[in-house]
């Protein structure tokens, strides 16, 4: 690792998030289509929903509207690094006496700082619309700590395309099974009312253990196997993602 | 530990392709320190290609070249300490101000009074009243400006500038010609690639023709000259080019 390293990964940070500041739409469109979904599934679809509890249908739907509002949001991480590497100045910082892997770096801190912002947002909105949780201060930082690590992961699986994709329409398109993804999951309704295949897909697959483990955080309920089959997901995809998207980056300097 | 006397750039049977594709067959030359040095060649003749590996953005399949003195392949760090790239389109962040696009540039190049040598540079290349702006904002020939004030930042002694005037107006690349001179006049080695001839015989102390991946000629205009029948006197009707009667209508400065 280049001497430079720390100093230069933040001069580029500090670059992507003026973009950020000066552009708050990428932030604002990131969090506007999980509200959207969060208002028409309360008071739309929620009525006919029987979720087995007596608490609002806000408090049972949020962590899945989390997870959407992250699957959204790398889309722009994805997009900021298509940016930069169409428009020659990733080649230029490459060219630099600088710590190479800083500007990956800067791009993936960036997405984190963006999408823990949208969600701050996104559980604003949840408040005025009747969200409550009787979490302590301990299950907030493990619900942020889950939270960060899926950010994290999903970031890396978005670098990927950024760097490789040949269009702008490809670099974000990949985004669009990952905000899907939870509705084949525990996050608006019980997998228990699904038919078996559906059923048995949402009971493995990754959205539905760390739903699970984020509602019973909020509940105040324990969290059982849930938490760690969300962590080993979250990790697994990480470290299968960033080995990817290090092998996409060194074959595109090399 | 550079060594001054040596040529700036030495090339040696480099070649590079892309699957099929033969996009460099065995290139040589040489450039000397404090010369103007153009690389002519059509589109797809792999002047880019060249270029991307002295600036150690690719790796050569076979050859070798040093970049002053060091190996592109071995020494990439200190060939990057020792270049700067302005590569084909003009590698610009668009969100950042003029101002703000030097100061980074010159953060990442670890110099002291960032500040002070982006408006140095903002000065010399008449930006300063456009440095607040958003590059965006800027025409080609203002954002081609600022490309190259970027890559002067920290005085490399080497600059590669690849079809520096490509898409630009007759004004913008008069302009553009001039700051190349002036590099050349303060002893900075220029490479540059081009597919206008009358930009290589403008600039260029030395020309090299690039076609079908190798150099077919490679010498000073007189002998390019030279190896064509020797020029014959004719009379013929000066009329004014197009581009005169632009400018003179236009009322260019340069």
């Amino acid at each position: 690792m280049s001497k430079h390293f720390f100093g230069d990964t933040t001069v580029l940070l500090g670059r992507s998030l003026r973009h950020i500041t000066r552009s708050p739409d990428t932030i604002i469109t990131t969090a506007i289509m999980p509200i959207a979904m969060m208002l028409m599934f309360v008071y739309v679809f929620g009525g006919a929903i029987r979720t087995g509890s007596d608490s609002s249908y806000v408090n049972y739907m949020l962590p899945g509207i989390l997870l959407i509002t992250v699957a959204s949001g790398i889309a722009y991480t994805a997009y900021r690094l298509f940016m930069d590497m169409k428009g020659g100045i990733f080649e230029r910082f490459q060219s630099m006496p600088t710590a190479r892997s800083s500007v990956l770096w800067a791009h993936v801190l960036t997405s984190l700082v963006a999408n823990l912002i949208s969600l701050v947002v996104v559980v604003l909105v949840a408040l005025l619309m009747g969200f409550r949780s009787g979490a302590g201060v301990p299950a907030w930082l493990a619900v942020a700590g889950i939270l960060i690590l899926f950010t994290l992961a999903l970031t890396w699986i978005a670098v990927i395309p950024g760097l490789s994709a040949k269009t702008m329409e490809g670099a974000s398109a990949f985004s669009y099974p990952l905000i899907f993804l939870p509705f084949l999951s525990s996050a608006f309704v019980p997998t228990a009312s699904m038919p078996g295949p559906v059923r048995f897909f949402a009971e493995h697959q990754p959205v539905t253990s760390i739903v699970n483990a984020i509602r019973a955080l909020f509940t105040g309920q324990p969290v059982g196997t849930d938490i760690w089959v969300a962590l080993a997901w979250c990790v697994g995809i990480l470290v299968v993602a960033y080995a990817f998207a290090m092998r996409t980056y060194r074959r595109k300097i090399s | 530990m550079t060594t001054q006397q040596a040529p700036a750039i030495q090339v040696h049977g480099l070649e590079k392709s892309y699957k099929e594709l033969h996009v460099l067959r065995g290139v040589d030359f040489e450039v000397a320190r404090g010369s103007i040095f153009a690389l002519l060649g059509s589109n797809g003749a792999g002047k880019t290609t060249a270029v991307k590996i002295l600036s150690t953005l690719l790796k050569p399949d076979a050859g070798t070249a040093r970049v002053n003195g060091f190996d592109v392949a071995t020494q990439a760090a200190n060939v990057r300490e020792s270049i700067s790239l302005t590569g084909q389109f003009a590698a610009v962040d668009e969100i950042l101000s003029g101002r703000e696009n030097l100061v980074l540039v010159a953060r990442l190049r670890h110099l002291k009074n960032p500040g002070r040598i982006a408006d140095e540079l903002l000065e010399r290349f008449s930006l300063t009243d456009a440095g607040g702006r958003k590059a965006a904002t800027y025409s080609g020939g203002m954002r081609r400006r600022l490309d190259i004030a970027m890559s002067l930042i920290g005085d490399p002694p080497i600059i590669f500038l690849d079809e520096p005037t490509t898409g630009l107006d007759p004004q913008a690349r008069i302009e553009v010609w001039q700051a190349v001179r002036e590099l050349a006049d303060r002893g900075t080695t220029v490479l540059l690639t081009t597919q206008y001839l009358d930009e290589a015989e403008q600039l260029a102390d030395r020309i090299a023709i690039l076609h079908e991946g190798r150099i077919i000629v490679n010498g000073t205009l007189d002998e390019l000259k030279q190896l064509l029948p020797p020029a014959k006197v004719e009379y013929v009707e000066k009329q004014p080019t197009l581009e005169d009667v632009f400018l003179t209508l236009v009322g260019t400065k340069a």
